[in-house]
């Protein structure tokens, strides 16, 4: 057996990071298609991972998140297209020759080995000596914290137990990209909270590469310095956190991440930078001119629910500043209390329906509003996205 | 998610190997049942003489009708009783003597047969009854109703038990329960079941060479006293014609199946 | 009181009819062959006349305790010919279900790897050929293996051979039937295992570097121990004490116990030996008999 061990050290990442970036990236995807039959579940995908970099892919069941995952790690071959590992194409390339690992959703740990052997498997395939295995082993014990388990098997092992095993598994041989496949959406709600900040924690500390796949958008934008959203097998956006969130590209992208209020309209006006949108559900509404200049034509507007403000009268504008605002009469139709916020649903006088979030800063609030209350929703032209219809 | 078929070469081809062992024998066996030559080895043409042979074999016909007697008592005694113990064993939790009583049902699985049969007839002999179509049909029975008992097992095994809850929860007692919920659900597995004993009883030779009496011989008996005399070409018509009725009681079965478990689909109203 | 309780006492009802039958017809009889096991060799003679009389009261009942003696185990332990008979069953069944192991695993396998809807139907196709008769499929290699048989006029047309070979009464024909026979026996449990292993397991083993033999030897096999302890004794177990396979493919110089017991019983008709032989059978079969006890059991009774 002659397998060597992949050539990396852990530390590929944040020192030499600045570097990477300015240079070549550690990961290049370049035009990769995979087709099932006749369905395409990769359509296109081309994409550049710096090292370093925690990436996450988001998108909903079925969009091609995890075939592409599936083709960094190896068990699939792309009918198209090249993925570069630095300046080596990689594609073709099968798993036990990938220097990248990959964490398994639900964990796929080997029932019949304790918490010893399974992260000691991928050293011995590697050829290290009993004695450096040893040491690696226990290193990864103690840093994902499991010391005094290690003889037992994995079903003697709680939920969170087996995510750490199978992190310190996919770890141990310091792959220089780690895939993470759903690594959380087997645990509780409190416990994804602690592990999403543990695995941030650790990706900073060793330096390494993440790439995570997920359908929950919290945990990417939790998690993830860059995200990447996948729709029917191709990228539909791939942002920072919060440009995906302030600055979605498309309407399905703003329905996607998060919960938003979206108004069908056309351009009447444009004036300097500013546009004015003829709605039919909530009226002529002033809208900041995207940074892209959009021509006339038929448009979205977005707008995040906790940007919608609300009050018992219209608020003037202050004096002396331009600051037009759009305000929308309305009455409340429903009221959702959430804890930290509440969401109202006001039902406009023009016959839409915006949703309202709005934080509960104090615990006795007097002047909450009530249902039939009549009410001004309202909000600034910088808080409205325009997208194409 | 598409699964991707994960199938080597190497997959392919022990597959192919395997089941061309399996048919190849039968395949041939079925061909020179309908050869004219007396020489089993020398083909003569396509001919049904064999056939006719048999069927004018008073010995061999009498047998057959014996077997076929055989199978289809005991194999509906043997559904019947092992249904029961199925349903014992997966949903009476823990009782006084169910060690005893799972051991004696699994073991007669793979007993060798010579056991099982030598044993039966000492008993026979004790009771001093008479040998014939009933003691072969309580020796089959004995045998048969272990695998349907364990056939029938795995299926309640792997029955969602809150449906059973459900019917309770609507208003039925256990018993009711069981009738017209569980009961429907594990049709497949006891017709599946009887099917398998009646099999299993037409084709045992050794435990009905020990149970029968002289005047009774069943099928399997028959051949076997011809087989050892050498091979002739009318036992292949015979062969082939066991096979044949074994395919329709299969296709008939897997039907029956087919059609009560669309029925159970098809949500009959209690 | 939970629902499953509840429901358990109308079905301890149903233990009643198929416990009394196992019984009467299973467990019973066991007590008398080791009876007559123990009986003098006249008192059995002739054989169609009632052993003992279950009436005769507990006089007879003393006296025929009375008349028990081993001297049947004396002469199954000191005859050679039962010594041979009982060592050439045990290795007849290894070397079979060695035999069956590998030709039925990578069957199984492949049967496993196939796309799923494609599954039921292997497994009809493997299960098919064990409805149709045991006779049958052992007659049908008769036709082939004969002196003049299908195999030997293809050896002579492919000039692999240059006169007939001698097949039939030999041990190879002998195994080939029992191969032949048993086949479902292994790749059935060894395909239920090996179909519920998780594809994902063998392809994390990849993942951590592993190459394909590995794979296979690591992780494939480990895991598809309990289906091969289930082949390997539901093959094993009947292989040894096999009458019909060895009578009718094997040559007629060395038995095995099967043929023994039977010889003993139909020809020499001496049932206090037969039932002697029958009894070490069963004692040289307890433990793997034992051992596949508990893996039906905890196949069968696990996940509730």
């Amino acid at each position: 057996m002659t397998d060597e061990l992949p050539k990396t050290h852990a530390a590929t990442g944040a020192a030499d990071g600045d570097a990477s970036a300015a240079g070549r990236p550690l990961l290049r995807i370049e035009g990769v298609v995979k087709t099932f039959g006749t369905f395409r579940a990769v359509d296109g995908v081309s994409l550049d991972i710096k090292a370093g970099e925690f990436f996450a892919l988001l998108g909903p069941s079925g969009c091609g998140k995890t075939t592409l995952l599936r083709m960094l790690a190896g068990f699939e071959a792309p009918d198209e297209g090249r993925i570069l590992l630095g300046d080596k194409d990689i594609a073709q390339a099968l798993p036990h020759e990938r220097p990248i690992n990959m964490m398994f959703q639900n964990y796929a740990l080997f029932p019949h080995l304790s918490v010893r052997d399974n992260i000691a498997f991928g050293l011995k395939r590697a050829g290290l000596s009993r004695a450096d295995t040893a040491t690696r082993v226990a290193e990864m014990v103690a840093l994902v914290k499991l010391e005094g388990l290690e003889k037992r098997k994995p079903d003697q092992l709680s939920g969170g137990q087996r995510q750490r095993v199978a992190l310190a598994r996919a770890l141990a041989r310091r792959p220089q990209l780690l895939l993470l496949d759903e690594p959380l959406a087997a645990l509780d709600k409190k416990l994804r909270e602690n592990t999403q900040g543990e695995l941030m924690e650790l990706q900073r500390r060793l330096g390494m590469t993440f790439i995570v796949v997920t359908h929950d958008q919290e945990e990417a934008m939790t998690m993830a310095s860059r995200i990447g959203v996948m729709k029917s097998g191709k990228l539909a956006q791939v942002a920072s956190p919060r440009d995906l969130y302030e600055a979605p590209r498309s309407r399905w992208i703003a329905e996607f991440v998060g919960d938003v209020n979206l108004f069908d309209g056309e351009t009447k006006l444009r004036d300097g930078h500013r546009l004015v949108i003829g709605t039919r559900d909530a009226g002529t509404l002033v809208v900041a001119e995207p940074r892209e200049p959009v021509g006339a034509g038929r448009f979205s507007i977005a707008i995040r629910p906790e940007k919608i403000k609300l009050s018992r009268r219209a608020p003037v504008s202050e004096a002396g500043r331009e600051t037009m605002i759009n305000s929308l009469d309305g009455v409340v139709a429903d009221i959702c209390y959430l804890g930290g916020t509440t969401t109202y649903k006001v039902k406009l006088d023009t016959g839409g329906i915006v949703r309202a979030s709005v934080a509960n800063s104090a615990r006795l609030d007097v002047d909450a509003y009530s249902v039939g209350q009549q009410i001004v929703a309202w909000f600034t032209p910088d808080d409205c996205v325009v997208l194409p219809s | 998610m598409r699964k991707v078929s994960r199938l080597s070469r190497f997959n392919v081809a022990s597959l192919a190997l395997g089941l061309a062992f399996l048919y190849l024998p039968i395949l041939i066996l079925v061909i020179y049942s309908f050869n004219a030559s007396r020489l089993v080895t020398v083909w003569g043409g396509w001919s049904l003489r064999w056939y006719h042979e048999f069927f004018n074999d008073r010995a061999m016909i009498e047998a057959a009708w014996m077997s076929f007697r055989v199978a289809v008592s005991s194999a509906t005694i043997a559904t019947l009783l092992g249904t029961l113990a199925a349903v014992a064993l997966s949903r009476g939790e823990r009782f006084r003597g169910r060690t005893l009583f799972s051991g004696m049902l699994y073991a007669p699985l793979v007993m060798p047969e010579v056991i099982t049969g030598l044993s039966l007839l000492l008993l026979f002999v004790a009771l001093n009854a008479e040998r014939g179509f009933w003691t072969v049909t309580i020796a089959h029975t004995t045998l048969t109703m272990c695998f349907v008992a364990v056939v029938v097992q795995s299926r309640l095994g792997s029955l969602d038990r809150s449906l059973e809850e459900a019917a309770m929860d609507l208003g039925c007692d256990p018993v009711r329960a069981f009738l017209s919920v569980t009961l429907p659900l594990i049709a497949p597995a006891i017709v599946a079941g009887w099917m398998l004993a009646f099999t299993l009883s037409l084709d045992d030779l050794v435990i009905a060479s020990f149970t029968t009496g002289p005047g009774s011989a069943t099928l399997p008996i028959r051949i076997y006293s011809e087989v050892r005399l050498g091979v002739k070409p009318e036992i292949n018509a015979i062969c082939t014609l066991v096979i044949a009725l074994i395919a329709v009681v299969i296709v008939i079965a897997s039907l029956a199946s087919k059609l009560s478990s669309s029925q159970g689909e098809s949500a009959a109203p209690l | 009181m939970s629902s499953r309780r509840i429901f358990a006492r109308p079905a301890r009802f149903a233990a009643i009819a198929p416990y009394v039958w196992m019984v009467l017809f299973f467990l019973v009889p066991f007590a008398f062959v080791l009876k007559i096991s123990l009986s003098q060799t006249a008192i059995a003679q002739p054989p169609y006349e009632p052993v003992f009389a279950l009436t005769a009261g507990w006089d007879a009942l003393k006296a025929a305790f009375a008349a028990l003696s081993i001297e049947n185990f004396k002469l199954l332990v000191s005859d050679d010919i039962y010594v041979f008979a009982y060592v050439r069953s045990l290795t007849v069944a290894l070397t079979a279900t060695t035999l069956l192991l590998l030709i039925g695993y990578p069957i199984a396998y492949g049967m496993a790897r196939l796309p799923k809807s494609w599954q039921a139907v292997a497994m009809v196709l493997v299960i098919v050929p064990f409805w149709t008769s045991f006779l049958i499929r052992i007659y049908a290699w008769i036709n082939i293996l004969q002196h003049d048989g299908l195999l030997n006029q293809i050896l002579l047309a492919l000039h692999l051979v240059s006169q007939p070979v001698v097949w039939l009464s030999t041990d190879s024909a002998m195994y080939i039937g029992i191969v032949y026979s048993y086949l479902p026996f292994m790749i059935l449990p060894l395909y239920a295992t090996l179909a519920k292993m998780e594809p994902v397991l063998e392809e994390a083993a990849s993942d951590l570097g592993a190459p394909p033999w590995q794979v296979f030897w690591l992780v494939t096999f480990p895991l598809s121990l309990p289906g091969v302890g289930a082949g390997v004794l539901l093959c094993f177990i009947p292989i040894v004490g096999e009458f019909v396979i060895p009578d009718l493919l094997a040559g007629s110089n060395s038995l095995m116990i099967g043929q023994t017991l039977w010889l003993e019983f139909f020809t020499n008709k001496d049932w206090p030996v037969a039932s002697a032989a029958a009894i070490v059978l069963l004692v040289v079969l307890l433990v793997p008999l034992l051992l596949y006890e508990r893996l039906q059991k905890r196949q069968l009774e696990q996940g509730r």
